[in-house]
Parts: structure tokens; sequence; C-alpha cells
């Protein structure tokens, strides 16, 4: 039996992934990032990229090899060598991509754990779903609310409480990276600090019925001050009727008691009350 | 006239149908007007007068077609009737249209039934493209496009590749096996009959007021808890195609364990065998799960119960467990039987025996087992406890290592082989295994949950599954289709034709769904009738690379019908196979075998000479010569 060309095959391999790898990483593949969770999630979709061009790399480069070095002459009515196995090669083929996928799923995890991390001086920012609309209520800035507009103030985490009135909504910024189901009867929530001032568009990504192309909300990321402003300007409190459970009540009702005592505590006590 | 409406066929369904939804009907209209209540309920969710036929009428076919005679007859304790197999087996057209108990008959029903579907879906995906071509709304209304969608997945899901995969088993694993027909052959054909039924059921939807069932083939509930009277025929169709799924797959378990011919062992199982045991212990477990959702979402809807009522005190995440528990094992129910085809194929035409054929078996078994624990990676946006997220990854990205093994070992089975690549089936394999990786590797990066919260509901999910399910199943079941044609039809189909379908498909998978990719990451989400200008372009790029895709396949078509009726004769065994299929006649004798083959060693014993896989006659056993272990690359 001949003996494989190791060095020329493992080579091949390693300059095709690092082509693949460098043509991929030309490219910023999730678009503008501007908030702080789109650095840690770029950086591991760009590690991803690389070890998953390697392993395209080598399927590519075996069955290439194995298609020009034992592809039969017209004519060869013969069988090839009759070999079963090798345990060993086995055992490697087992063993390294378990390796791999537990690395990437601990990295994950770290990734995970920082983009959750708890800013203890976030802002509870309420948003209430239904088809085909999105509203949102501001219970730091006494429970005003806006349709189809959402202003947050820029470098502050920002808690934002979901609520769906009718059907599973889900909210997304693709520039912030994150997602999160509007789940009827329950609040679900997500935690994103935004890092850039701007405008964006906030796309509900879970089938919702007919509107669910057009359900799109304006997203304004500006200063602490612009958003102060902004919010006084802003008039009535949240309406009743987007209050559907108890639940969701008494969960509003916490949240104002708290600004309260946050404002009048000064916001250097914010950080005990969390 | 009276004779024909006593014999069962096709009169006596149609009577059976009209007196099924008469029943069905009068019961609902008659129960109302005694209880007090409004003859007809026509609000969104209810119309029982319609609901409830939709179930009897079936049953009423099934009973007229003759499914149930035997068992009827048996059930009310009269005398045995010999059975004199009338109803086995086809020698002309016309048997293929009755309740046929043959299981070669019974796969051709099915192939021919499930490909008729394909173009259905199809059809459904290019409506879907055209509109997508360009920004805007051009050729259906936003209502229409989610029936479009819902429609095209689940006419693809369960009346295409699942069935699929049962037909192309079902003619060829008993003959693999060594067993004249499968284990319950009346059970088999009522499972093929099951199907046309949830067809017409789900494409009738269209009919219904409000439009067919739109919440996606997902129907996350309270969308479709909510939703026009179309849901309720989803809720109905899936119980028919589930029944179907569930019968072949106890069909296919008894059949390969308790019918392999003598001396087929666990070990001397051809891989295409262990591939549909695995899938079939997938169904039976994973199964009753959907048709248990889609009976909650119908209770919901026309009997008031409040399972996922989110005001009534429902849950509304309850639906999507359940709904996942199924259908996360259903992509593996839909890749399975497909890894199966590839082994045979590769073997064959590489010339050597399947590298690694223990791990081989192992990797599908691991890959049933860690199907059940990975569920929960399609919810990880959902609002479900936070805790669960990342032990469900760990098992998610876990379940890449058998895939992986499984990949790696087709590669090794091609080195030192000598690699035949005339066949069309031989290139939608290769073809298969590149593609299939790109989906693998999208598939653990969904995985990962810091990703997933940005790619998950965006075109990046849609370019995944494509790439798994139309770069993985599709592709598989072509290769199968073209592998054994020869044996179904006893002909050759025309391998020019056949190259230009491997490449042009090919061509318009990639096409059509790398650049899903790409738009996904940017920002567009799924299911959206219309989308932000920048996408336009390469929406445009893809719909082009769609409809070629879809233009390609009537190749396919043109090639497999004419071949059938034209083709040049193929010979029992034109790809020089060792399994036992091959050893019979093409196509094979009404019960397979003159006499039960016995097995005598491994299914793909190439380049040893003298090894056998199966005797037929009445010869005696050949001197064996042991398999030499080798190893790779170590010279001697």
């Amino acid at each position: 039996m001949e003996r494989l060309p190791y060095l020329k095959l493992v080579a091949a391999s390693l300059a095709f992934g690092t082509v693949i790898s460098v043509l991929m990483l030309q490219y910023d593949w999730m678009g503008d990032a501007a908030s702080t969770a789109a650095g840690p999630i770029d950086t591991l979709m760009d590690v991803t990229i690389v070890i998953s061009s390697f392993v395209f790399s080598i399927v590519c480069v075996a069955l290439g090899y194995a298609l020009i070095k034992w592809r039969v002459k017209p004519g060869d009515e013969g069988d090839g060598l009759p070999i079963h196995g090798n345990t060993k090669l086995e055992i490697v083929w087992t063993l390294i991509p378990t390796i791999i996928v537990l690395f990437a799923a601990g990295y994950s995890w770290v990734v995970m754990n920082d983009i959750e991390q708890r800013d203890p001086d976030a802002m509870t920012v309420n948003v209430y779903s239904q088809q085909f609309a999105w509203t949102f209520g501001y219970p730091e800035s006494g429970n005003k609310w806006s349709e189809g507009v959402l202003h947050v103030p820029v470098n502050r985490q920002i808690d934002f409480k979901m609520n769906a009135q009718d059907v599973i909504h889900s909210f997304w910024v693709p520039e912030w990276r994150i997602k999160k189901d509007n789940v009827p009867g329950i609040t679900t929530d997500a935690l994103i600090t935004p890092d850039r001032t701007g405008t964006f568009q906030l796309i509900c990504t879970e089938l919702c019925g007919a509107g669910h192309t057009t359900m799109r909300a304006l997203v304004v990321v500006q200063t602490e001050e612009e958003f102060e402003k902004w919010t006084r300007s802003l008039e009535a409190k949240v309406p009743e009727d987007l209050l559907l459970t108890a639940d969701q009540a008494i969960e509003l009702q916490r949240q104002l008691d708290e600004a309260e005592a946050g404002s009048s505590t000064g916001p250097g006590q914010n950080a005990e009350q969390s | 006239m009276a004779v024909a409406l006593k014999q069962p066929g096709w009169y006596r369904a149609a009577l059976g149908t009209l007196l099924g939804a008469a029943f069905g009907f009068l019961l609902v209209v008659a129960l109302r007007a005694i209880t007090g209540l409004d003859v007809f309920q026509t609000e969104q969710t209810g119309y029982p007068h319609v609901v409830v036929p939709l179930i009897t009428a079936p049953f009423g076919f099934l009973i007229g077609f003759g499914a149930f005679d035997y068992w009827f007859r048996w059930a009310a304790g009269r005398p045995t009737v010999a059975d004199d197999h009338k109803d086995h087996g086809a020698t002309k057209w016309q048997d293929y249209f009755k309740f046929n108990t043959d299981h070669k008959v019974i796969g051709i029903q099915y192939v021919v039934v499930t490909l008729i579907f394909f173009m259905i879906g199809g059809m459904l995906a290019l409506l879907i493209r055209a509109e997508l071509a360009q920004p805007g709304t051009q050729i259906v209304d936003a209502n229409f496009y989610n029936g479009l969608f819902s429609t095209h997945a689940v006419v693809m899901i369960f009346l295409f590749i699942i069935p699929m995969f049962a037909g192309l088993a079902n003619y060829v694993l008993p003959l693999m096996i060594g067993a004249p027909d499968m284990a319950f052959p009346r059970l088999n054909a009522l499972s093929f009959w099951m199907l046309p039924i949830a067809g017409i059921i789900f494409l009738s939807s269209f009919a219904a007021p409000g439009g067919s069932f739109d919440a996606g083939w997902t129907g996350y509930a309270p969308l479709s808890t909510g939703a026009p009277l179309g849901q309720s025929f989803f809720n109905i169709g899936v119980q028919f195609a589930g029944a179907s799924s569930i019968a072949t797959a106890l069909n296919f378990l008894v059949t390969i364990i308790t019918m392999r011919a003598p001396g087929m062992n666990l070990w001397r199982m051809p891989l295409l065998v262990w591939a549909n045991l695995a899938t079939s212990l997938l169904v039976v477990g994973a199964t009753p799960f959907i048709a248990g959702a889609q009976f909650m979402v119908l209770f919901d809807r026309i009997l008031g119960m409040n399972f996922f009522q989110f005001l009534e005190g429902g849950d509304v995440l309850a639906y999507q467990h359940i709904f996942w528990f199924y259908s996360h094992p259903a992509v593996y129910i839909m890749i399975l039987p497909g890894f199966g085809i590839v082994s045979e194929i590769i073997s064959t035409h590489a010339r050597k025996p399947v590298f690694g054929y223990r791990l081989m078996a192992l990797a599908l078994i691991g890959i049933v087992v860690l199907s059940y624990s990975v569920w929960a990676h399609h919810m990880f946006v959902s609002g479900m406890f936070d805790w669960l997220r990342v032990p469900i990854m760990i098992t998610t990205l876990l379940i890449a290592v058998p895939t992986g093994i499984k990949i790696f070992s087709w590669l090794g089975t091609l080195f030192y082989g000598k690699i035949h690549t005339y066949s069309t089936a031989m290139l939608f394999c290769l073809g298969f295994i590149v593609t299939f990786t790109v989906g693998g590797i999208s598939g653990v990066m969904l995985g990962m949950v810091p990703l997933d919260i940005h790619m998950s509901d965006t075109y990046f999910i849609v370019a995944h599954i494509h790439f798994v399910l139309f770069g993985g199943s599709v592709l598989t079941i072509f290769a199968g289709i073209y592998h054994w044609f020869p044996k179904m039809t006893g002909r050759m189909y025309d391998e020019k034709l056949g190259r230009v379908h491997f490449w042009g498909t090919i061509v318009g998978t990639w096409g059509t769904f790398i650049p899903q990719h790409w738009i996904g990451l940017d920002g567009m989400p799924r299911r959206v009738a219309d989308y932000a200008n920048i996408y336009g372009d390469w929406n445009l790029v893809i719909s082009v690379f769609a409809f070629i895709l879809g233009a390609i396949q009537l190749v396919f078509f043109y090639n497999m019908i004419v071949s059938w009726r034209f083709g040049p004769k193929a010979g029992d065994n034109p790809w020089r196979a060792n399994t036992i299929e091959w050893q019979v006649s093409s196509p094979p004798p009404i019960f397979n075998f003159e006499q039960i083959p016995r097995v005598v060693g491994g299914p793909y014993e190439f380049g040893t000479p003298g090894a056998r896989h199966a005797i037929m006659g009445d010869e005696d056993e050949p001197e064996m010569p042991e398999p030499k272990p080798s190893t790779v690359g170590v010279p001697s």
C-alpha cells in the first residue's frame, strides 16, 4: 500500500483553509455594530469562521485528492484495497472534533456571560408589542410612553422588559446583535448597552400575522441630556389596557416605586437597590 | 354498479368518502341542534361542520378502499379466508392504483406520489421567489404569502422528504435483508394511502375561508390557535401524515428485527438498514409529540380548551417545547436515511468496504440518542429558562461529532478505492458531502448561543435549513432514486441527462442558498413578504438561481419518465454491488426470492477475493477468506 503524502495534504489543507479564512474575514458579515455586545459576538463569529474554514478545507482537500488519485482508469473492473477501517484514525476524528466543539461551547458560554452581565445602574424600559405595532414605556421618566419610536440614552445599560399583547413577537435591532421574543403571558427581558448614537430599525422577527413584514419601529439612540429632554416632551402615562395581566401591573408598580426611591436618594444609591 | 360498490376499490371508496363526510357533518349539526347551539358556527377558528367531516371522510375513504376489510373480518370472528395474494404485486399499471400490499408496489407508489408533491412544493417555492425577486409587493399579498411559505414547508417536509425516504426504504430494505416482504403488508399499504389524504387536506386549505394555514410550518401558538379555518386543515393533515410515518416506522422496526435472512447479524446489516433502524426509533419516539401538539391546538381552536391561551392560564412556551421535541429529531428523520443511501453508493462505486463500518453504525445510534436532547436550541431567544441554554448548546454542538464521523468515514472509503464517477448517483453523493458540510458548519454556528441570538429568525436560518434539507436530504434522495432506478424499473436511465441534472442542481443549490446566509447576517428577517431595498440585488440573484434550480428538475422528470418506458434493459446488477437486492432480477420477482438467501459475510467485502455477502440458491457455503485487518498509510 502506497504511503499517503501526509505533508502535502496537510499543507494543502492549511493553505486552502487560510485562503478561505482570509477571504471570509475581509467582509463585515454582521453589518454595523452599535452595542457593547456586538464586539464579543463579532469576534466569536470571526473565530468560528476561521475554524470552519479549515474544517471545510480539510473535507475539500481530502475529497479532491481522492478523486484525482483514485479515480478509476477506463476499463479497470478491479476493486479497491480491502481496508475496513483504522481504529487510531477513527479515534482521532472523533476526539478532535469533540475538542473543537467543546471549545466552541466554552467560548460561547464566556461570551454569553459577558454580554448578559447586569449593570447595577441599568435603566428599565418596557416594551409592549401587539399586531402590528411597538409601544414603549419609560418607568424611570414617570411612566411616559411612546408609540412606534424607541428612544434610549447612549452608553447606559437598558433592561428591556418585554410583554406581548396577542401573539409572539420578537425584538431585534441588528446593530445591537440582541434578539428576544415577546411572549404573551410572561415578561421576557434583554440587557443591551447601546454604544453609538444614531437611528436604527427595530424589526419584528417572529411571524405574527399578515402585518409581520411591516412591524417595525424607529430606534433613536441619543445622549443622556437629549434623551431626558425628549422624555420631558412626552405627555401621557402608559395606558392601562397595555397591562394585560395582574403580574404586569404589579411589576410596573415595583418599577415605578423603585424609580421614585432612586430619584429621592440620588443616583449614587442605585447599586444597593438592585 | 351494485357489485362494484361491494368490492373494495375506487367506487366504494368514493361512496365511503361521501358517507364519511355526511356522517361527520350530520353528527355535528344534529348534536349542535339538540344542545341548542347555533347549528353552523362560523367564527374564525370554529367551523366544526367542516373540521369533523375532514376527519371522518378520510376514514370513509380508507374503509371503502378496502384498507380494513381483512381486519374487520378478523375482528368480527368470521371464518378466515386463505389469502390468495390477489392484492399483491403488480402486473399492469392499474395495480398501482389499488390497495396493494406488495412492498415493491408500495415503494413505487410512495416514490411517485412524493415526487408529485415535490413538484407542487417546488412551485410554491418559485411563487415565493417570484414575489421576493424585487422589493415591494408584486404578485401576492402578505396574507397569501404567509400561506405560501407555510404550505411549501409542510408539503416538502411531510409529503416529500420524510415519505420519500420511507418509500425508497420500503422498496429496498426487505430485499436487502433477504425478506419476502415487510412484516405487516396491510399496515404498510394503509400507511401509504394515508399520505395522499394528508396532502389533499393540506392543499385544499387554500380553498378555506381566510386562506390556507399561514402560521408557518411551526404553527406557533397563539398565532395558530387564533388563525382562520385553514389552520385546522394543518392540524388534521399532520395527524394523517404522522400516523402514516409512525405505522411505517413500526413496520420497519419489526421487519428489521425479526425478518433478517439467516446469518445476517447486526454487524452484517447494510448501513441503509442501520440508518432506517435509527430513523424508525426516532419516528416512533418523537412523532407522537407533534401529533399531540397539533391536537392541543385543534382543541384550543374548536373546543375552547386552554392549553396555550395565555389569558386563561395556558402556557405559550409549552407549545414550542412539545413541538420541537418532535421537530428537532425530525431533521434527523430527514437525513439519517440519506446517510444510509450515501454509504451504500459510495462503497459500491469506490469498490471498497465502508471505512469504519461499526463506528458508522454507532454514529447513527449516537445521533438518535443525542437528538432527543437538543430541541431547545430552537428556543434560545424564546424566553424559556435561561439555564437550559448552556446544556442544550453543549449537546447541540456534540451532535456534530457523530455527523463528522460520517463525513470523514465516507472520505476514508474513497481513499485507496477505485472510484467510478460514471453514475449520476455517485455524483450526487460526492456533491452531497461538500454541500452538507456547509450546512453542518452553519448548524454549529447556530448552536452557539451568542451567535444564535443574532441569527435566529433571519435568512441565515433559511439558508441553513435549505443547505441541510436540499443540499443534504434532497441530494441523497436523488442519489437513491438514480441508484435503485434500474432495480425498480429494470431499465437504465440516461447518464448524460443525469449529469446535466446533477450540475444544474449543484449550481442552483449553491447560488440560491449561499447568498441567503449573507443577507440574513446583515439583517434580513425570515418569513417576510417585503424587505429593505438594500437586499434587492441579492434577492434577485437568489430568485434567478431558484428558477434555474426549479427548471433543471424538469430534466430529471423527463429522464425518469422516458427511461422508465424506453430505457435500455439494465440487467440485475449494473453497479456490481454486493448487497442482496442486486442478486435478484430487476425488477425482482413477486415474493423477492425463490428461496430465502443465507448471509455469510459483511455487505461491503470489495477487494477480498472470494468474499460473499449472501448465497442465493442451494449452493453450499463457500470457504470464506478472513478479511485481513488493514491499516491506512502505514507501510508494512
